[in-house]
């Protein structure tokens, strides 16, 4: 992992994405019922089977991944380290993070991979 | 009342931006369907919130006596004199600012046959899906001694509210040097780890204001939640103010004599205290009894999938009140069951597939300021039943050094702040 991925100074870019803009957008394609995902591969969750795993997570990192305290936000992260870092925390490889690691050790890799798309992507249905 | 209730909610669909989305809607039959909840906690509110989310043209109506809802989470912080009372008030103008109709009311009957709900005003509501998240009861007859009248001198303080007020003022007005003592009942109860937390809170105040004081804990079982990392973490802290003492130690309290403040063990033990905080055996909230979806534990049995009572179809229970074992009994559960729940009853409503029932905990537990620890699980229906994952959850290591029992001391008041904005909205 390159050292720029290193947890703060990812962090301290994302928060400077302006999510608002993106937010709204989103919204209203939930209203409409449509799928937020691109298009469906045959391993992909269902967006509410994602959208249940994904509400575990928001009860530390905050409402649609918005920090809240000192859990970092998560919200509008790369795709790619978010995946890389919670397969990281399941087997093992990164410190153990508080509870993350015995969270992720309950997550196989279609989910993590759920997850990591639907934070990215600004954590909104 | 249907035939109102639909005119009315098409035509604010008609008016509105997602009148694109109408035609499926309207053979789906959603857009007349009002789902009533029954609580505005972890569970309630979340349901409520997270329906209008998945399916903004449903109506959703909370139901909740309280118009502010004081959190058990960090109600022992406040014992401390970590936290101010107020700070553990949450609002339901995040709610009503979602489109939710919250009614301040008590839900006093239940008709599953007709499909309606009664509340303490004598409005009566029809509902196409009831949602009950009603929390526990105390059960006032499983404790001899212990009733109602009891909780005014010995409070038990484990629903948020006057019993804790009540609680602080008594470890407030008591002399250095006094004995507080807890009963802890057998498992299943509300917050498996609060107890202990409480007792490190307790002595967290003591210690600053009455150091020479004690604190007995008199418990009904041997094992409890995170066990090693109270033991070690009280000790760490306060020395040996407090003294567990399990079952197997004559620890099983068996009547209570609240104006004497005395309590006396299956073994005959008397134990005096100064401050005597009764948690008694619980039950599932008043109102689940009514709707005839408790069996004979109290609690209310679930499907493993949806949250879905087994007893009565359309009626759904979240929380404290459901048998959902292995899960505990904690806020986190309870907002996960919600959202499992909502996004169900949304599928159904709309026609499409369910999801995978996933649920998740995470418990961070105080020990004193700066020091932290925590437990996690992650949990899924297999065969019809809940299963923690294989491999998954656990506890914060026993040999962590003090920066990682201060990150989870940090963490757990990010937890609050998160998932009290998550629940509430506010």
């Amino acid at each position: 992992m390159p050292p720029e991925r290193g947890g703060l100074s990812t962090l301290q870019r994302s928060q400077v994405l302006p999510p608002s803009l993106v937010a709204p957008v989103l919204l209203s394609l939930a209203g409409l019922g449509l799928v937020l995902a691109g298009p469906a591969r045959g391993a992909e969750l269902p967006a509410t089977t994602a959208a249940v795993l994904a509400g575990g997570c928001v009860n530390c990192h905050g409402p649609d991944g918005r920090a809240q305290g000192a859990i970092p936000g998560i919200r509008g992260l790369d795709e790619g380290y978010l995946r890389a870092r919670l397969l990281a925390f399941r087997d093992g490889r990164d410190a153990p993070g508080s509870v993350m690691t015995r969270l992720m050790k309950g997550h196989d890799t279609h989910q993590i991979e759920a997850l990591a798309k639907w934070f990215a992507q600004g954590g909104t249905q | 009342m249907t035939g109102p209730t639909r005119r009315r909610v098409l035509g604010s669909l008609a008016a509105g931006g997602a009148s694109l989305a109408l035609p499926a809607m309207v053979r789906a039959g959603a857009g007349s369907a009002r789902v009533v909840i029954v609580g505005g906690g972890f569970g309630g509110a979340t349901a409520a919130r997270y329906l209008k989310r998945h399916a903004p043209q449903l109506q959703v109506t909370l139901i909740e006596p309280a118009p502010r809802f004081h959190t058990c989470p960090f109600s022992n912080l406040y014992l401390a004199g970590l936290r101010s009372w107020d700070s553990l008030g949450h609002g339901f103008e995040g709610l009503r600012g979602a489109g939710i109709d919250v009614i301040h009311a008590r839900a006093d009957d239940v008709d599953a046959s007709r499909r309606t709900l009664r509340l303490s005003t004598g409005q009566t509501l029809g509902w196409d899906r009831l949602v009950l998240s009603p929390g526990v009861d105390m059960r006032w007859d499983a404790l001899p001694g212990y009733d109602e009248a009891a909780a005014l001198l010995a409070p038990h303080a484990w629903k948020a509210g006057l019993q804790t007020q009540l609680l602080r003022r008594q470890m407030e007005a008591m002399a250095d040097g006094g004995s507080f003592v807890m009963v802890i009942p057998d498992n299943p109860f509300r917050c498996p780890p609060g107890p202990y937390e409480r007792a490190a809170m307790v002595a967290h105040y003591f210690k600053q204001h009455k150091p020479r004081s004690k604190i007995l804990l008199l418990d009904a079982k041997d094992n409890f939640s995170k066990k090693g990392l109270f033991l070690q973490g009280w000790k760490a802290l306060y020395g040996d103010m407090i003294e567990w003492v399990g079952l197997a130690d004559d620890g099983r309290v068996t009547r209570v004599d609240a104006k004497a403040l005395t309590v006396e063990t299956a073994f005959g033990q008397v134990h005096k205290a100064a401050v005597l905080n009764v948690i008694p055996p619980q039950k599932a909230g008043f109102i689940a009894e009514r709707a005839g979806v408790v069996d004979a534990s109290g609690w209310v049995p679930v499907k493993a999938e949806s949250f879905e009572t087994r007893q009565v179809a359309g009626i759904y229970a979240l929380g404290d009140a459901t048998l959902a074992a292995p899960m505990p009994k904690s806020a986190f559960v309870a907002n996960t069951q919600a959202k499992l729940a909502a996004a169900t009853i949304a599928a159904d409503l709309l026609g499409r597939a369910p999801p995978a029932a996933f649920y998740a905990n995470t418990c961070y537990s105080l020990i004193g300021p700066g020091y932290g620890i925590s437990v996690a699980g992650v949990y899924r229906a297999e065969d019809g039943r809940i299963i923690e994952v294989p491999g998954s959850g656990g506890v914060s290591p026993s040999d962590a050094e003090a920066a990682f029992r201060a990150d989870e001391a940090a963490y757990g008041a990010s937890w609050y702040a998160a998932i009290c904005t998550d629940t509430w909205g506010a």
